[in-house]
């Protein structure tokens, strides 16, 4: 089981095949270069480290240089480990691309850090009514009401639904079809949306549930 | 060019100019089953809704006296065809007056005769 890691481009429609306009997102995945192959035997679990990517090699450290160095470079963007279950089909320095793995009409799962909403309040976090506009309402608009009871139970029930930080959390879509892998431009289209802002990374693995 | 830019100019398709105001007959793709075949729908063009691949325009006649007002992707490929019957000559690029107004008050100009 083979991932792709990519970045988030943004998003458009296409025509499907029977003329039907279908929502993508456009995810952008370089090919992935296997840097190292980790096995039961040897480390315990079956994995392959892949680097894709590039960043100056200045901004990297030495030591994740020397982590990249089995793969003959050393200024891969991102480093990044995917559980495989037959580690004897990669070797290092190999090179997998989207269309390795994916191919139109797969379903997949998106894993995405969310966009960010800070501290929210409980009407945008929650869609909480908020409290009325008028009827000698004063300074509490869009406050949570009511958060409990009297003397029993004497206390808030654990996972209220209270204000907090809201976003930038991994997240994980289930279930999207891959419209088309266009291999040419190291691109892979998503039907629907995927979590986080433009730029950010995705990580694109077979349906779990499919 | 930014790959999503590429995407939507792939989609586009060649189609006749066409203008508010004008008078069209689109060829629609329909499907029944696992049947295909083509419906003229002919009217006005009252609308044209800009936006890369995802352009559209709705077509408004009227139908045993009642307003029927359709909206199709202007990319789309079930768009078999669109055919110009006249051009006419409007003032403005939403012709939404056009859903008060019944018989001879729903006439336009047409451009081809000036």
């Amino acid at each position: 089981m083979a991932a792709v890691i990519g970045t988030k481009i943004g998003m458009t429609r296409v025509f499907d095949d029977g003329g039907q306009s279908v929502p993508v997102t456009v995810v952008r995945a370089t090919p992935l270069i296997v840097v190292r192959v980790f096995d039961e035997e040897m480390h315990g679990y079956n994995a392959i480290q892949v680097g894709t990517g590039n960043r100056k090699e200045k901004c990297i450290s030495k030591a994740v240089r020397g982590q990249m160095s089995p793969a003959g470079r050393s200024d891969f963007e991102i480093l990044a480990e995917l559980l495989v279950d037959d580690p004897s089909a990669y070797e290092t320095g190999q090179s997998i691309s989207a269309a390795d793995v994916f191919s139109a009409g797969d379903l997949v799962d998106v894993t995405g850090r969310s966009k960010g909403r800070g501290f929210s309040g409980v009407v945008r976090r929650y869609k909480f009514a908020g409290q009325t506009a008028t009827h000698g309402t004063h300074e509490s608009f869009r406050g949570p009401g009511g958060i409990g009871a009297c003397a029993y139970p004497g206390r808030v029930f654990k996972g209220k639904k209270m204000p907090g930080q809201m976003g930038a959390l991994k997240r994980t879509i289930q279930n999207l079809t891959v419209v088309a892998v266009r291999s040419e431009d190291e691109v892979i289209l998503l039907k629907g949306g995927v979590p986080g802002a433009r730029n950010g990374r995705v990580l694109i693995r077979p349906a779990v549930k499919g | 060019m930014n790959i999503i830019d590429q995407i939507e100019t792939e989609q586009l398709r060649e189609l006749p100019a066409f203008r508010p105001g004008d008078t069209l007959r689109v060829h629609a793709r329909i499907v029944e089953g696992d049947k295909e075949r083509i419906q003229v729908f002919e009217g006005v063009c009252i609308r044209r809704s800009r936006g890369g691949s995802g352009a559209s325009f709705t077509v408004r006649k009227t139908s045993y006296g009642v307003g029927v007002e359709r909206t199709f992707p202007l990319h789309s490929p079930r768009i078999d065809k669109v055919e110009i019957k006249a051009r006419g000559i409007v003032r403005r690029s939403r012709l939404y007056y056009l859903r008060d107004r019944t018989g001879k008050a729903a006439r336009i100009r047409s451009r081809d005769q000036r």
